[in-house]
């Protein structure tokens, strides 16, 4: 019988080795998946993952894996501060909202003045107005004690209405003859959030989703505040004995990663959406927190993270397209990824050992039986 | 605008229905939280019983096998959680976030056959004698079996939990599970069952939306239910009765927004509906900001893994 031992630290060698290790497993169940749908499994794998980057569209699709990763790291790098520390903010998706409804009513309130200023102060309103969003959860935990997790989540729906209002009343496109949605961000060229070189997909927010990934790099290497969340997370007693606020921590973390959320929704609606409308939000937010964990809740992990997610967003488009396969059985494979990744993290903590042979070192490990 | 068309009694009878998904949901949490395991996937639980519900309903043309069907497909899924959490010990919000991810797409996927289906229609047990009272008639008796299934739940719970003793042992292995284990009492069998208990109330709760609520199959048709479920149970302090309570609240908001809404009161859609979720927070902030502070009624071991040292 095979059981687990704990180890005296996490492993390395696995912390590392678990996240491709998920995403292999995750491809043979979705192989079984798929195969169960009728499709040829290695074909739709090869749709997801191969052909967005080298198939025949590629030079289509390829600028498209920016554009979908650049969320995706925005909102996962700033999550990632409030994971580490133990807070739990889930509602990133209406953070992401609210900074495409404020970022957007700031500019719209210029419209149709042209100035170089205009784009800037769209981006500084969108983080402001996730930061206003984040900060109901994060204050409320703080003064009261109220849950984040469910607070931050019923903000969502509470978003997602405002979004439908917004997109229906104030912000409705005045010359868009009675159709629900704002006017389009894309063509007023001082919010447009265009590709900055041709042919990449380099918009703004994958600028700044690049600055955020080295500056919580910096942040956590370099930082007290990200040496504070490590410690809180790690260990709260010991950051409650080091003097760390448990509050102060709460409303860093939460403000941050509202602020990125709020931006990457300006970004997303200045760019890629091009307007405030119903269906303006996808699910980006709720991606995110795979994506956090799927990165090791380290900024580069994320990078990468990001990137193969984006990749499953396109491939899971494209394998709509060719291979008529449902647009739900992407986001059960984005599900199953997160599960055999957290599934496999019982490695890096615990070993497998079989019982009966001796512990390899002379610690209490061997009473462990019991389980 | 017409506020006269609002009738109370009709108001109060629809509240019963409107609280019944909510309740099955937030019974079937609350005993897997009362022995130690926070598990965040309600909503992907409840969706899953609501098309497994639903397709089994279609198949058969009976609402009660598919019922059935339902309590099976949500306990599947909490089946998934619990190895994870319980003997892979991973994080227990993590792993139930990804359980409703898992569950919102695993529905989606298999609902797609189901749109624009009719579910078989589900009879209202018309009481014959208590029905025809004037008033409480139709508040309390003219409703579907599910209906009286939740309520004799939330009694069945309450006694299971406080007058049985293996109701003891399992609110034991919440409080403390390393004393439990040393009592000689099976902790990771215990959450086992209060976890795959709050899967099948989880499924029935869905089930109930797809097959009596709305009663049709429609992509998100839980819209976050299975997430105030979650607040109800923080609400609830942990208790049955409270539970119930919180249900009928929360049933009786959404009830009169919708009624609000068909009134042409003058208050946009959009903030009618949002108005559920507002009262979510307000009543948390409530909750855990009272003297009471309910924070200190919650299950000592809750989120807790359990890995036993001897």
């Amino acid at each position: 019988m095979i059981i687990l031992e704990r180890r005296p630290a996490p492993s390395r060698l696995w912390t590392w080795a678990t996240p491709p290790l998920a995403v292999l497993m995750t491809m043979i169940a979705g192989g079984l998946l798929f195969a169960a749908l009728g499709k040829d499994p290695l074909t739709a794998i090869r749709t997801i993952f191969w052909d967005p980057l080298f198939g025949p569209f590629a030079g289509f699709t390829r600028p498209q894996l920016l554009i979908k990763a650049a969320p995706l790291i925005l909102i996962a790098t700033g999550l990632a501060f409030g994971f580490r520390a133990g807070i739990w903010n889930i509602g990133a998706e209406g953070q992401y909202i609210l900074g495409a409804l404020t970022g957007a009513a700031v500019g719209l309130a210029f419209y149709p003045a042209e100035s170089r200023l205009i784009f800037p102060l769209m981006v500084l309103a969108g983080a402001l107005g996730g930061l206003v969003w984040a900060m109901i959860p994060a204050l409320l935990r703080v003064r009261f004690g109220t849950n984040e997790i469910l607070v931050s989540l019923m903000l969502v729906y509470v978003a997602s209405n405002l979004l439908a209002w917004a997109a229906l009343g104030p912000l409705r496109n005045p010359e868009g003859l009675g159709f629900p949605g704002s006017r389009n961000l894309r063509q007023w060229a001082s919010s447009a959030n265009l590709e900055l070189i041709p042919g990449t997909g380099l918009h703004w927010g994958a600028v700044a989703a690049l600055v955020a990934v080295c500056a919580a790099y910096g942040l956590f290497a370099r930082h007290v505040f990200g040496f504070a969340v490590r410690l809180a997370g790690q260990s709260p007693r010991a950051a409650a004995f080091a003097g760390i606020s448990p509050s102060h921590l709460v409303i860093g973390c939460m403000g941050l990663s509202g602020a990125l959320a709020g931006m990457a929704g300006l970004f997303e609606v200045t760019g890629p959406a091009g307007q405030i409308s119903i269906d303006f939000a996808v699910g980006y937010g709720f991606t995110a927190i795979i994506v956090a964990f799927l990165g090791r809740l380290h900024p580069l992990g994320i990078l990468a993270a990001g990137l193969l997610m984006a990749l499953t967003y396109i491939g899971g488009e494209m394998a709509q397209l060719q291979l008529g396969l449902p647009a739900a059985a992407i986001q059960l494979f984005q599900g199953m990824l997160l599960f055999f990744l957290l599934a496999m993290d019982v490695l890096t903590t615990y070993r497998l050992r079989l019982k009966g042979r001796p512990a390899p070192e002379p610690s209490s490990a061997a009473a462990e039986g019991a389980r | 605008m017409n506020l006269s068309g609002i009738s109370p009694v009709l108001l109060l009878a629809s509240l019963m229905v409107a609280s019944t998904p909510i309740l099955l949901a937030a019974l079937g949490e609350l005993v897997a939280e009362r022995s130690g395991v926070l598990n965040l996937g309600v909503e992907g639980m409840m969706i899953t019983g609501a098309i497994t519900g639903f397709a089994v309903a279609v198949a058969t043309g009976s609402p009660w096998i598919g019922f059935v069907g339902a309590a099976a497909g949500g306990a599947a899924l909490s089946l998934l959680f619990a190895v994870l959490v319980l003997w892979l010990r991973s994080n227990q919000v993590a792993t139930g976030l990804a359980l409703t991810l898992f569950g919102i797409g695993l529905a989606a996927l298999v609902g797609q056959a189901y749109v624009g289906v009719r579910a078989p229609v589900f009879a209202r047990l018309d009481l014959p004698v208590l029905g025809d009272l004037p008033i409480l008639g139709p508040i309390l008796f003219r409703h579907d079996a599910v209906v009286y299934l939740g309520l004799g739940l939330v009694a069945g719970v309450w006694w299971f939990l406080h007058r049985t003793r293996a109701g003891l042992r399992l609110r034991a292995v919440g409080e403390n599970h390393d004393a439990a284990h040393a009592l000689g009492y099976k902790v990771q069998l215990i959450r086992l069952g209060a976890v795959l208990f709050g899967g099948a109330l989880a499924g029935l709760g869905g089930a109930y939306l797809s097959l009596v609520r709305v009663p049709q199959w429609t992509q998100g048709v839980t819209a976050g239910a299975g997430w105030i479920a979650l607040a109800i149970v923080v609400f609830a302090s942990w208790r049955p009765w409270r539970l119930l309570l919180g249900a009928w609240l929360f049933g009786g908001i959404s009830v009169l927004q919708l009624n609000l809404q068909a009134a042409r009161v003058p208050i946009p859609v959009e903030v009618l509906s949002m108005a559920p979720y507002v009262v979510t927070i307000l009543v948390l902030v409530l909750i855990s900001s009272g003297r009471g502070r309910a924070a200190l009624a919650a299950p000592g071991s809750l989120g807790q893994p359990f890995h036993a040292a001897r």
